[in-house]
């Protein structure tokens, strides 16, 4: 099966290329690639090839509308509205109101080149690509079925030594005895041998001991456990990735959490923070999408819960005021008698997200990296310099401190970060 | 070899026929053990489905669940805002100005909010704002968060909507337009100049309609005579720092006197300055604040506070001599000080106040204002008695009501209750479903001022905006909104209030006004219009008094009752009597000797009294108890309002009596008779010790004359220790090696004994900031109270306090001195007083430090004593050790625990808790941190602005609520700083210096003006 939908697309995307070639070709050789580019960077903001974003869809806008009412309307739209043109009142109007950005530095090469472009035939869905990432699964599979078998073959290997030791063993007396000789025979039975353990008081002392302090040291471990969630990594109500905003798009952590900054929380983003960009962003890419097949997620399907949230209809470009606040399962939990503040680490000590937070930009789903027990704060307070160039306020305890402690570096500790005040009110 | 010998148990079996000794031969107990109770319900038994079986199985399984729950963590879900409101960033507290207006206290205040809930009400310290914040204004934001407010609107005691009850509202408005009914609006005094519009525009549209202001605690005859001056209904005001000599007849203008808010001038006038300090020289028959304060206090019955007034007047206006030599002497003072003296009164008569206008005006005092007159009181006794005639005899149609509760409040409440079953329609706005609400027709759900719009002019030269800082927590409506929607007008409130406050904004925007809170502007001056003095006068001279002068008066904690739901205010310590949970009557020892009252503590610490029936006309008051206090005139009562308040309070807060029942014709000064009752009574007073004893290093004082004249080391002594056999000053002796103090921050906290007052605002902005939970009333008793910070009040056990140390520096011998220690343990009839705010001192060297096994209290080196609470596992060690008594232990779990019923233990109080600062659980010591969250916050800021910080940023919320200025906090290694200036002043002492704790907290010598 998987076969022939292979061959299928690919004759299709085969035709498709031919018919492209053809069409570009009819087309006074504008330059497709030069519009995509252009497209990127002045278009995609607030539009899409196929379907409606902040403005129309453009695929085949080229047909629609007249090629100098065009030039017209993308240098500058709101002058065209001004002007009274019936044609651009009624976009306008169909569009919510939403006025369009002037691009007066296109010239009308650019802007045939962006129209050869939208111009082009929609590609079908290549199906060929979720094909990929299993053949990578296998591969990795194969690669554990392997390591298995050594390890088995190993473990045989030593299990016939064992047999043919005995065995030998067995051999070696029975040709004893065929000769006469006596192989003294020590009573080894398991009876015996408890009794002999018994009876030494002292070893049963010291093992008793040793028993001990072996499950206390267990215990203890496993206590100390208790109300530490490092690697605590809920199901979330809607799909975030870390992975695709903080890595692949390199969105800065503080652009959402931007309370970090100047509270004591790192604020989970308010949802219309996540509009800025999913106003336009209502699908991901092909390839994104493919990744998230990865993780058994379809993206576009989380970002429409997000549209459920704040109460957007995508098709209407509106919001619908029906808002449903996402409860959010909160990872990092400090206990209540522990005071931390975020802006004093990020903002102050100038502190990376990543230190405490652990690599977020490789997260597909968050996960809290650090122990956040007091060993750890207090091993951090010990080992780092404290921030203290370009701050005025550190300027007098520094000079001061520095000179008491006889070091040019003051750490967090010598500080005072060490007190118990400092975090416990 | 049997032995002959018989052994009894008990008395009891030497009785042959005792039927006990019979019966506890056959049985274990004399009474059958009420078994029967408890089995013999077989129908229960036998329907209930739980075998013993099944019970184990659910403890075993709850147990098991228990454990288990325990080791895994709670799946925490966070809700963000959908959409976040650009001013509100979580963890980020907001600061509103508003104004508090409740017709009883009013005040310029700034409202502390997180995530959009008010938790704290700080000072607005503005140029011109009128502050004076008390306790009771502190406490106020947890009155939003009563859970026991009226909800919605209810009509006929069923829920309604604010619709029907418009319509019925108007309905019966038009209809007593047509019949000519009479409509009456009762409402306190808003001091509202836009309420007073629409109430006007009600009164246009149906012109049947009267206002009527009623004040609970009256000033009516104050309002009279200036009415009858300065033909403004108003009070005169007092700016007492620009007196030398303050001559008060029964005003506690430290306490409610014509609405307070006097503290702050009084205070600076207070503390020596260039060897110069006001001279206050207090008349009166309670102990009140301002007595306790006064240089000079002379007890006497009203009557011969009138006589004395009148003395006054002859003096400064006739330069007649007072027979009297008290009063001689304070004339004479009050004649040198000329346009520097001032004089007040208290006194509940309309002569009084007149002379009292007329003596400031004949001295010309500089700090007498009349013109900046106060506009907080409104209130006509005449009217509101001419109101209930009226209902009696039928003539009302209609009652509206706001802000009042006229059946808790009046004295004739019965005449008014029945009085209201012939009124057509009766309608009460209020925040409560209270003894008035819960009456009337329409219980109209009012919003608390924290929800509210509003303006409210404080005084003639103040126009205060009122806005809310958090949306309507409950389905009601301001009293504005309906009088817009009676009179058909269709704007909001809001855009009304914008457009009328244009004319009295002088020159702000409306955006500028609401940030600052008020608006300050300069009064038109006021002339006197008319006056006949010289027949007040003479009526005065001519007072006398039968029976006892009961005089009756309004706490500090409790004001007029409104607040009297608030666990905080209940909780409070009564400045003077340090009784919490009550109001009592006091009467002089004399007195109670002579009736048969008595004052007694038990063996558990606690003090009890006995009870007393008071008559005044033909009501009495019955099983009021009884404290002796102190300084209370001979032949006077004293007995507080707000108490006995039976409806809209939860059980706990159901304590004290109803003293307005004595309140005939809203006159604060009654002829009344006591008699002993059966019973006694349990108070909740947390102090014990009310003298001394001598100790003069414990509060120094001294005269202005030696502290102007002598050496500080002569009022101000080191105590010595004695090192290597030579005497050495104790500052000067270390048992450990000092820390290097003068890196970084050094915090200090510094308390003006002359500036204190002893108001407790401190106290309450404490528990406000630091989730000190409120224990009750018979924990209290226990000695169990979890105040951070008390005020002690100690007594002088002969005339002064430097007299006691004379008498204890005497004593000499063993049996001399338990004679002279028990003697001195007694307050003297008329004694001193001084007070002392005492918290967590910080000390360097702390006792508390070294003797927690678990190290959970530990020194920081920015001088504080920190104290980890998850660390602690409550050996109660620090508290034994601590010199200066200022831990608290949690005896119990006081938050989410119906035993106690409290803020604390319902959703809606707990939005009052500070979410910097930890509530704290059972079986861990707690105390007084020195405010850390605020100086870690205000550090933070500096740092993440990158500058040092500010010079006096640091702060407290005892020193931030101090509007006297007693108290100062901030950073001794910051010379700029006002401590680091106060620490070098010669009046600077430690409490218990000569134990060399170092505390991190200094008090300052009291100085008394004994010229």
């Amino acid at each position: 099966m998987k076969k022939v939908g292979n061959h299928k697309s690919f004759s299709k995307i085969f035709f498709s290329l031919a018919f492209v070639l053809v069409t570009s070709l009819s087309a006074f050789s504008q330059d497709v690639a030069k519009g995509k580019e252009l497209f990127n960077t002045n278009c995609a903001a607030c539009h899409k090839l196929d379907g409606k974003a902040t403005g129309p869809a453009l695929r085949d806008v080229a047909s629609k509308y007249d090629k100098e009412w065009l030039y017209k309307w993308i240098k500058n739209s709101g002058e065209l509205i001004k002007s009274g043109d019936a044609q651009a009142v009624k976009v306008f109007e169909e569009n919510n109101k939403v006025p369009m950005t002037a691009f007066p530095q296109l010239s009308n090469e650019d802007i045939d080149n962006i129209l050869a472009y939208t111009s082009e035939p929609a590609p079908a869905a290549p199906a060929a690509v979720p094909g990929a990432p299993v053949v990578a699964g296998n591969a990795a599979a194969d690669s554990g079925v392997s390591n298995n078998v050594i390890l088995g073959v190993l473990s045989l290997v030593m299990l016939m030594l064992v047999v043919m030791l005995f065995l030998v063993n067995n051999m070696l007396t029975k040709i004893a005895s065929a000769k006469g000789l006596e192989v003294e025979q020590k009573d080894r039975s398991v009876m015996n041998l408890f009794r002999a353990y018994a009876k030494n008081q002292f070893l049963v002392l010291v093992s008793v001991v040793v028993l001990l302090l072996v499950s206390a040291y267990f215990a203890y471990g496993w206590m100390m456990q208790i109300g530490v969630d490092q690697g605590y990594e809920p199901v979330q109500p809607i799909h975030y990735s870390h992975r695709i905003h903080a890595g692949e798009n390199g969105i800065d952590c503080k652009y959402c959490h931007s309370a970090s900054r100047v509270s004591k929380h790192s604020n989970i983003p308010s949802l219309n923070v996540c509009m800025n960009c999913h106003k336009n962003i209502s699908e991901v890419a092909e390839t994104t999408l493919a990744e998230g097949n990865e993780f058994g997620v379809n993206y576009n399907d989380e970002i429409q819960k997000l549209y459920d949230a704040v109460g957007w209809d995508k098709s209407l470009q509106k919001y619908t005021g029906k808002t449903k606040p996402v409860k959010w399962v909160r990872i990092h939990n400090l206990p209540d008698h522990v005071y931390f503040n975020h802006s004093q680490h990020v903002t102050v000590a100038g502190v990376e997200c990543q230190t405490c937070h652990g690599p977020v930009e490789e997260m597909e789903i968050m996960s809290q990296h650090a122990p956040l027990t007091m060993g750890w704060c207090i091993n951090c307070h010990r080992e780092t310099n404290v921030k203290v160039e370009d701050n005025a306020y550190y300027k007098k305890i520094h000079e001061e401190l520095s000179k008491k402690y006889g070091v040019s570096k003051l750490t967090a500790a010598q500080m005072g970060g060490l007190e118990c005040g400092k975090c416990h009110y | 070899m049997a032995s002959n010998k018989k052994y009894w148990k008990s008395v009891e079996e030497l009785n042959e026929n005792s039927s006990i000794v019979e019966t506890l031969r056959n049985n274990e107990f004399v009474e059958p053990i009420p078994v029967d109770q408890f089995l013999g319900d077989k129908e229960s038994l036998s329907s209930s489905s739980t075998t013993r079986r099944d019970f184990l199985k659910y403890v075993g399984f709850s147990t098991a669940a228990a454990s288990l729950a325990a080791c895994e963590g709670p799946v925490v879900k966070s809700i963000p805002y959908v959409v976040q409101p650009e001013e509100i960033i979580p963890g980020v507290a907001d600061y509103y100005a508003t104004t508090m207006a409740d017709g009883f206290d009013f005040a310029n205040i700034l409202i502390k909010t997180r995530e959009g809930r008010p938790i704290k009400v700080e000072n607005n310290n503005l140029e011109g704002a009128k502050t004076g914040a008390n306790a009771r204004v502190h406490a106020s934001v947890l009155s939003l968060y009563d859970s026991l407010r009226l909800k919605q609107p209810k009509i006929a005691g069923k829920d309604a909507t604010w619709a029907d009850v418009n319509t019925k509202v108007k309905a019966s408005l038009e209809d007593a337009k047509a019949k000519g009914g009479n409509v009456v609006v009762l409402t306190n005094t808003m001091a509202s100049p836009s309420t007073d519009a629409l109430i006007s525009s009600l009164v246009a549209k149906y012109p049947t309609t009267k206002h009527v202001v009623y004040d609970a605690v009256s000033e009516s005859n104050a309002l009279d005579a200036f009415q009858a001056v300065y033909g403004v209904r108003a009070l005169a005001n007092y700016d007492f720092s620009k007196a030398d000599v303050i001559v008060s007849v029964g005003a506690d203008f430290l306490g409610d006197w014509q609405g307070g808010g006097f503290d702050a001038g009084y205070a600076q006038g207070r503390i020596p300055k260039n060897g110069m300090m006001s001279k206050h020289i207090q008349i009166e028959a309670n102990m009140s604040l301002a007595g306790a304060n006064a240089d000079v206090r002379i007890p006497m019955t009203v009557a011969q506070q009138k006589q004395a007034l009148a003395d006054l007047y002859y003096a400064v206006v006739n330069g007649a001599q007072p027979k009297n030599a008290k009063i001689a002497k304070a004339a004479k003072q009050l004649k040198d000080a000329k346009n520097k003296g001032v004089v007040v009164t208290g006194l509940d008569d309309v002569n009084a106040q007149l002379v009292v206008l007329a003596i400031n005006n004949a001295l010309q005092s500089v700090a007498f204002n009349p013109s900046d007159a106060i506009l907080t009181r409104k209130g006509d006794a005449k009217a509101v008695a001419q109101l209930v005639a009226d209902m009696k005899a039928g003539k009302v149609h209609t009652l509206i009501m706001n802000g009042v509760n006229p059946a808790y409040t009046l004295a004739n409440s019965k005449d008014f209750v029945a009085a209201l079953k012939s009124v057509k329609l009766s309608v009460a706005f209020s925040m409560k479903e209270d003894e008035t609400s819960s009456l009337t027709n329409i219980a109209a759900a009012a919003p608390h001022y924290l929800e509210s719009w509003g303006d409210v002019a404080i005084t003639r030269s103040n126009y205060s905006i009122m806005q809310p800082t958090i949306r309507p927590l409950f389905n009601t409506k301001q009293f504005q909104e309906a009088l817009l929607a009676w009179t058909d007008n269709t704007v909001t409130y809001y855009d009304f209030l914008k457009s009328f406050s244009v004319t009295s904004l002088a020159g702000k925007s409306w955006n500028q006004a609401v940030h600052d809170g008020f608006v300050a502007s300069l009064a038109s001056p006021l002339t006197v219009v008319s006056a006949d003095y010289a027949s007040a006068a003479s009526a005065l001279a001519k007072a006398k008094s039968s029976n006892f002068d009961l005089v009756l008066y309004s706490k500090v904690g409790m004001g007029d009752g409104q607040q009297a739901n608030n666990p905080w205010l209940q909780e409070f310590p009564d400045p003077i009597t340090r009784v919490s949970w009550d109001n009592y009557v006091t009467m002089s020892k004399a007195d109670a000797e002579a009736n048969g009252f008595k004052n007694w503590n038990v063996a558990n610490g606690g003090l009890n009294g006995s009870y007393a029936t008071i008559k005044v006309g033909n009501t009495t008051l019955e099983n009021v108890p009884v404290i002796i206090q102190p300084g209370q005139a001979k032949g006077t009562l004293g007995l507080a309002f707000g108490y006995g308040k039976k409806l809209g309070l939860k059980e706990e807060m159901q304590v004290g009596v109803n003293a307005y029942a004595l309140y005939a014709n809203l006159n604060s000064n009654q002829s009344a008779t006591i008699t002993v009752a059966d019973g006694e009574h349990e108070f909740a007073c947390v102090q014990l010790q009310k003298t001394l004893m001598g100790r003069g290093d414990i509060i120094k004082e001294t005269t202005l004359e030696v502290f102007n004249t002598k050496d500080a080391k002569v009022w101000n002594s080191v105590p010595m220790v004695s090192l290597d056999h030579k005497p050495t000053a104790a500052t000067e002796v270390d048992l450990w090696d000092s820390f290097d103090r003068s890196v970084g921050h050094h915090f200090n906290l510094s308390i003006d004994l002359n500036a204190c007052t002893g108001c407790g605002a401190c106290v309450i902005a404490c528990h406000a900031e630091n989730n000190v939970p409120v224990v009750g009333k018979s924990e209290i008793r226990r000695s169990r109270d979890m105040h951070w910070l008390r005020i002690d009040r100690y007594y002088s056990s002969q005339d002064t306090f430097a007299g006691d140390v004379v008498v204890k520096e005497e004593a000499s011998g063993l049996l001399d001195s338990i004679d002279t220690f028990s003697g001195m343990e007694d307050p003297s009839e008329n004694p001193q007083v001084a007070f002392q705010p005492v918290m967590c001192q910080h000390c360097n060297h702390a006792p508390c430090e070294t003797v927690c096994p678990v190290a959970a209290t530990s020194h920081g080196r920015e001088g504080q004593n920190h104290m980890a609470y998850n660390r602690c596992v409550g050996t109660r060690y620090c508290a034994n050790n601590c010199p200066y008594k200022v831990r608290r232990f949690n005896w119990f779990l006081y938050n989410k625990n119906s035993e106690f019923d409290y803020h604390m233990n319902d959703d809606l109080g707990r939005m009052v808790i500070n979410p910097d600062v930890n509530v704290r659980s059972r079986g861990v010591m707690e105390k007084c941190s020195m405010c850390i969250q605020m100086t870690q916050a205000v550090k933070l800021k500096a740092k993440r602005e990158g500058r040092p910080v500010g010079k006096d940023e640091f702060q407290t919320a005892c020193s931030a609520a101090c509007s006297s200025g007693a108290m100062k906090f901030g950073d001794i290694n910051d010379s700029e700083s006002e401590v680091a200036k106060l620490v070098e002043s010669d009046r600077m002492y430690h409490l218990l210096e000569h134990i060399g704790t170092k505390p991190n907290v200094m008090y300052h010598v009291k100085v008394r003006n004994d010229k």
